[in-house]
């Protein structure tokens, strides 16, 4: 069983660092190709106009969607833009999450932030119930979730910035940057690993 | 739940979303745009691009503001611009407009011959250039997020971009030998604070994102920097001092993402125009250097 991290630009080898640190053989996907017998695949944080550029220029998108219909796919920061429908803004998006979102949504660099987040769904996995502490860099809001999309996390003000759709997660913050590893073991847990 | 904003992970942090990516020098809100566009993670604003500054002479300083304000509207992506070295109040004021990154550069003429900005009571997260292990940790020591090799910027000769990454990268590799008790006259003889340098021995890499910068003009440059080991280039006059701004730019873009595959790296570097005229570091003479300034 290995799970894939896009590996087009961004965060990918932090995202590789904790799947290794679970003993989880991974696999760096630049071409449709290297998508064969995934059992999951990670969209790690990066700029979200420079994934798409790229998935767009290599002919990754369709062979994503297609991905996307059949396996788990997890998007953290640009990765959840990435999934979602609309992102207010003319630029390549898988489209496969009945999600929209908004860029940049708390403002520039000085406004990213760290915070507590309630996410009960991780009791799944580590039934030792604590606040998750969440990394947002320029990150992005869930600002709508409809279909079966479902809200995993919010801010205080209620704010989404977690969403669940089947197999399909997405989260604004980045996991792979902190040391609890409970978000990837719960996607790990959503792939059948 | 409260939340803590300009924590050194979220400063680290922006670095690491940019790895893998190319940052571009642009110095109109147009060129802006075409980097976006061909896929820059980031851009540097700025008014002159180095080889400008090299040829114009005089005292380069920060850029206008309102030129820089321009260029943020201008695109989704961060927009990163430079200071002086030691140049604090300079700084100040990009953190004031709001930019994501500030490069206290080498590039503009030093406002201080001897102290760099104590970048730590920032809430904008710092790159610093640098040509060996030791200078890396001084800066991370005062306080920057993310560090790039310094090259010779403006030239478009690579070498000196490749002298840098080797001899971080290298000594890294030769720190890593190294006995617990030779740690302390490791960190005297490079100059570097001694709690950096067990942290990179413990890492096996600098606690920053490195980038490459100064001499990028071509995807194999690109690529090159990449397969030495760095986290990604900066390009500042390779792109728009070349014939065909928007076709290189894109083809650097895929270089840096495929840079082990040569399949890949041939198809992108066909048909890219003129690159830039360049500038062989062999014939400048030392007192023009630009890596050099920076303690």
């Amino acid at each position: 069983m290995t799970i894939g991290v896009l590996a087009l630009q961004g965060d990918f080898s932090e995202h590789i660092a904790i799947l290794k640190r679970l003993g989880v053989s991974t696999r760096e996907v630049r071409l449709s190709e290297q998508l064969d017998d995934l059992a999951g695949l990670i969209i790690p944080g990066g700029e979200s106009t420079t994934i798409g550029k790229l998935a767009e220029d290599y002919r990754l998108m369709e062979p994503l969607r297609q991905y996307g219909r059949e396996k788990a796919i997890w998007g953290t920061c640009a990765g959840a833009i990435f999934l979602s429908r609309d992102a207010r803004r003319k630029q390549p998006l898988l489209g496969l999450m009945d999600i929209t979102v908004e860029r940049n949504a708390f403002g520039r660099q000085v406004a990213s932030f760290e915070a507590d987040l309630e996410v009960p769904v991780l009791a799944a996995v580590d039934p030792r119930e604590r606040p998750y502490h969440a990394i947002f860099i320029r990150a992005p809001l869930i600002e709508t979730v409809s279909g079966d999309a479902q809200a995993l996390a919010q801010l205080e003000d209620g704010r989404i910035v977690a969403a669940r759709q089947g197999r399909l997660l997405a989260t604004s913050f980045h996991p792979e940057l902190t040391g609890d590893d409970r978000f990837h073991r719960y996607f790990l847990h959503m792939a059948g690993v | 739940m409260e939340q803590q904003v300009a924590t050194l992970t979220v400063k680290k942090g922006l670095a690491q979303m940019l790895k893998g990516g190319v940052i571009m020098d642009v110095v109109t809100p147009e060129h802006a745009r075409i980097a976006e566009d061909a896929g820059a993670v980031a851009v540097m604003a700025l008014e002159r691009v180095p080889a400008d500054i090299r040829a114009d002479g005089g005292v380069a300083r920060m850029s206008d503001p309102e030129l820089i304000l321009k260029i943020m509207d201008s695109v989704s992506i961060p927009v990163m611009a430079k200071c002086r070295i030691g140049h604090f109040v300079e700084a100040q004021i990009l953190e004031a407009i709001g930019v994501d990154y500030i490069d206290e550069s080498e590039v503009l003429t030093p406002a201080d011959e001897a102290h760099h900005i104590n970048k730590h009571p920032f809430k904008v997260p710092f790159v610093c250039g640098c040509r060996n292990l030791g200078e890396a940790l001084r800066r991370i020591g005062e306080g920057a997020a993310m560090i790039r090799t310094k090259g010779e910027a403006g030239t478009g000769d690579v070498v000196e971009a490749v002298r840098h990454a080797r001899s971080v990268l290298g000594e890294i590799r030769r720190l890593k030998t190294l006995a617990e008790e030779e740690l302390m006259a490791f960190a005297k003889e490079i100059g570097a604070p001694y709690e950096l340098v067990v942290e990179t021995r413990d890492l096996g890499r600098l606690p920053a994102v490195n980038f490459a910068a100064g001499g990028i003009a071509t995807p194999a440059d690109a690529a090159l920097m990449m397969q030495l080991g760095v986290d990604g280039v900066f390009v500042g006059s390779g792109i728009f001092k070349s014939g065909d701004p928007a076709k290189r730019a894109a083809a650097i873009v895929k270089a840096t993402t495929h840079y082990n595959d040569p399949y890949i790296l041939a198809e992108v570097s066909r048909n890219l125009g003129e690159p830039m005229v360049g500038r062989q570091i062999a014939s400048i003479p030392e007192g023009e250097l630009i890596a050099t300034r920076g303690w």
